[in-house]
């Protein structure tokens, strides 16, 4: 095949290139904070009792082995959504992110020392107040962990939307290849690793900020 | 949903060469070449940049710039950039195995308990020999883990190589998104070869879990998982955080 | 007072982890709980904020069914240590001892202002504050848990082996930092430990718990050491229990005797000593080591002050009144650890006042024993 790269495409596009740039932050990043919002409940629940832990984790574990066409595809039919509905790609993606936090975040609640939670709940906390203000914070790392993971893995999967004619950049790549258009295929690609790279730094300095203890130099004096 | 049922359970469309078995076996072939070529780098590397200590910042740039790389632009760049072929989507699927692969051997080699390591060059072996007889059996749970972490990615990405017009279980979602909403083969089928595809993911990685557990000696089995934990502990690594795919 | 009536705690499975338990806790003073593992000695502690709930008997908090009380009430006014301290890694030194005046309502301002009350009490440089406790030692973390727990002032603490993760010269000063603290704020405390020693030492009152959750004995430590209730309390309480209840016994009736002694940097002869040994002193007379007749023979006249040998354990007496302070534990040690078999006696200045042999204390023992001050 050849490929053509018409360079005036670009500046003549900017304003479409823009669209599909905005329509693909919605697509990806909505779905990732809902499932962040879901999977805290959830691991709160998979790091308490071991019944839910039994059933969740195995249950994330298939969700994100199902590749990304399939479950896209598979959608409208457990929904009863239209085939080019958004929430084809954005039912999956928060799926995808509640089974890749749900464990994250079970496994870091429970790696909360329980000298700790015994202090927590010895000094007079009420159950609520000790998970948001004990708990919670100290798993903050490795919920960041996961989140970057699922924000920079959303930004690509989202192009695959694209391929059952689901928009935001993915299509500009279809669109691309359809008319040999390398610069237009190429745009695509690197505004989705360029954005999803800022997007990724900036979770991880918010996350830095958020931890101020993580960063301690250990054993001062031991 | 019946329909769907109905479309994949046709005889019909399990015959010929555009029927399942034939689909399938071109799904399998593509992936199996893809993460043999892609193991046959990256175990090495990773296993040379875990025993050495160099070239760590390879690891996570590679895990983490690979990951936002979007697949399906991939492939089509590669496609337009003139080669023909099968050529593109190997070495698209190459590309997107290595950092499991690369990642899993690496931190398999450097997680293995230091004072085994130690105890090792204690009893006079050379390096090469600490790599071959302590560090890669101990290090082999972590690299399973890679290896099973890539073949469900590259399961994934094939689906995709339909859209270049190659073979794969991703001809039907193609196929069917092509025929159009109406048609008796167009959701029933995509629906049909979306199916396929997650049992077919799913299969492989009950298969590759068994694989894993009948490899991997029990002892080191049981560290790993104790390792793991107290590593969590300590400081979460997104090194091993297996991407969607 | 905290009292225990008749107090059980079986679990789900079966297992006892205390056996109707009865024992009250007098206001004031350290009580240990001292048992061996699974004896239900923490469980018992943890009953009392509530941490576990009993599932027989009562218990009494002020002549109060703590029942009564809302758990988490009912803990902010009691204050809780645990082995590695259980500080919290994401706050502060001083948001960590904040803790319970900001949950009682507490200003922030107050809260904080309270806190660097509280790290200066337990010894701890206020330049620590600003740390997160990963920065900090393991005693130093343990001394914030305390200043943690005495935060809102409870007039109860309880202490679940707080010093056991900690190395033996820590240790020590941590539980000397207790009782000059308690000496100060006179709280009740319960305490719980594994070490009889550590019991021995720290406690006014020693509960020993057998397995199965039983209590073996409630006494004060002279009288565990003297006279154990059964042979699990005296195995339990060990080795050494004679030589260890010396600890408890007044040396006033030793009588100190003299001791040669010559001065560093001085001249010396071998006239000086006595029975072939001298302890060097120096200017103010405070002991520096023993000089043997042997040693002496090559220093060329002058007692070196850097090639004594280094002597025993010292035996402090207040000579001003007259009377000992030390015990007959210390005064056999400083005479069985001298290498001259004289203990050097010393003042309240830390200048030698004279000698004592074992001969002297065993004497002394003997006197006690037959006036009936010792237990038979």
């Amino acid at each position: 095949m050849n490929i053509d790269w018409p360079w005036p495409w670009l500046p003549a596009n900017t304003d479409d290139i823009a669209e599909a740039t905005g329509e693909h932050l919605y697509l990806a990043l909505l779905p990732v904070l809902v499932g962040l919002l879901v999977s805290i409940p959830l691991g709160w629940a998979a790091s308490r009792w071991r019944v839910a832990r039994g059933i969740l984790v195995p249950l994330a574990g298939v969700l994100y082995t199902i590749p990304s066409l399939a479950l896209i595809t598979l959608v409208p039919l457990v929904l009863g959504t239209q085939i080019i509905d958004p929430l084809n790609v954005q039912v999956p993606l928060a799926v995808y992110t509640i089974a890749l936090l749900v464990r994250s975040v079970s496994d870091a609640l429970r790696a909360v020392p329980s000298e700790v939670t015994a202090a927590a709940t010895a000094v007079g906390y009420r159950p609520l107040h000790r998970f948001l203000t004990v708990e919670l914070p100290l798993a903050v790392p490795v919920i960041v962990a996961g989140l970057r993971v699922a924000v920079v893995s959303a930004m690509s999967l989202t192009a695959v939307g694209a391929l059952v004619g689901i928009g935001g950049l993915g299509q500009l790549i279809t669109e691309g290849f359809l008319r040999n258009n390398g610069v237009e295929l190429v745009a695509a690609i690197v505004l989705i690793v360029v954005i999803a790279l800022i997007i990724d730094a900036l979770l991880l300095l918010v996350g830095r900020i958020a931890t101020p203890w993580t960063r301690t130099a250990k054993g001062v004096n031991s | 949903m019946n329909s769907a049922f109905a479309w994949l359970f046709d005889p019909e469309h399990w015959s010929g060469p555009s029927g399942f078995p034939a689909r399938i076996l071109e799904h399998l072939t593509y992936t199996g070449i893809a993460v043999l070529i892609a193991a046959a780098i990256a175990v090495p590397l990773g296993a040379v940049i875990g025993h050495t200590g160099k070239g760590t910042f390879l690891v996570a740039g590679l895990s983490n710039g690979l990951r936002a790389l979007p697949e399906l632009g991939l492939l089509t760049l590669l496609v337009l950039l003139t080669w023909v072929g099968l050529l593109p989507l190997v070495i698209s699927l190459v590309i997107l195995a290595i950092p499991p692969i690369l990642a899993g051997t690496y931190s398999g080699v450097r997680n293995v308990d230091r004072a085994a390591v130690d105890a090792a060059h204690g009893m006079g072996m050379r390096g090469p020999t600490v790599l071959a007889r302590v560090e890669l059996p101990n290090a082999l749970p972590l690299i399973i883990g890679g290896l099973r972490a890539a073949t469900l990615q590259v399961i994934a990405t094939a689906t995709i190589a339909a859209y270049v017009s190659l073979g794969g279980l991703g001809r039907f979602v193609i196929d069917g998104n092509n025929a159009g909403a109406g048609s008796p083969d167009g959701y029933p089928q995509m629906a049909a070869g979306a199916i396929a595809v997650a049992v077919l993911a799913l299969l492989m990685e009950g298969l590759l879990e068994l694989v894993e557990r009948l490899v991997v000696s029990p002892g080191v089995r049981n560290q790993s998982r104790a390792r793991r934990a107290v590593r969590l502990r300590r400081r979460p690594t997104t090194d091993l955080v297996e991407n969607p795919t | 007072m905290i009292e225990f009536q008749a107090v059980t705690k079986q679990y789900p499975d079966g297992t006892v982890a205390v056996d109707n338990l009865d024992l009250a806790v007098e206001d004031g003073g350290i009580t240990v709980f001292v048992g061996p593992s699974g004896c239900g000695k923490t469980t018992s502690l943890r009953m009392i904020n509530r941490m576990i709930d009993p599932t027989g008997g009562r218990i009494l908090l002020d002549g109060k069914d703590i029942r009564e009380s809302d758990p988490p009430l009912l803990r902010r006014g009691i204050g809780y240590v645990i082995q590695h301290a259980g500080l919290f890694p994401h706050r502060t030194v001083l948001d960590n001892v904040a803790t319970v005046p900001l949950l009682t309502g507490q200003s922030r301002r107050a809260a904080r202002s309270r806190a660097g009350e509280l790290l200066e009490l337990v010894g701890l440089p206020a330049k620590l504050a600003k740390r997160y406790p990963a920065q900090l030692s393991g005693g130093q973390q343990q001394r914030v848990g305390v200043a943690r727990a005495l935060a809102a002032d409870p007039p109860v603490l309880l202490m679940d082996e707080p010093f056991s993760a900690v190395d033996p010269i820590v240790r020590d000063d941590l539980q000397q930092q207790l009782l000059r603290l308690q000496s100060e704020l006179d709280k009740t405390i319960v305490f719980v430990t594994h070490d009889i020693d550590e019991a021995i030492k720290l406690g006014d009152r020693v509960a020993v718990f057998r397995v199965g959750g039983r209590l073996a004995q409630y006494d004060d430590p002279s009288a565990l050491l003297a006279r154990p209730a059964d042979d699990f309390v005296s195995s339990f309480v060990g080795r050494d229990r004679g030589y260890r209840a010396l600890g408890f016994l007044d040396a006033g009736g030793v009588p100190v005797g003299p001791v040669a002694t010559v001065r560093a940097g001085e001249q010396a002869t071998a006239d000086q000593l006595d029975d072939g040994w001298a302890v060097a002193v120096d200017a103010e007379n405070r002991p520096l080591g023993w000089v043997s007749a042997e040693l002496l023979s090559t220093m060329d006249g002058s007692v070196n002050a850097d090639r004594l040998v280094s002597g025993g354990s010292l035996f402090e007496v207040d000579s001003s009144a007259g009377t000992t302070a030390g015990s007959l534990r210390n005064a056999l040690d400083a005479a069985l650890s001298s290498p001259s078999a004289v203990g050097i006696a010393i003042d309240g200045d830390g200048a030698v006042v004279g000698g004592v042999t074992a001969d002297t204390v065993l004497a002394a023992l003997a006197d006690a024993r037959r006036a009936g001050e010792v237990p038979a």
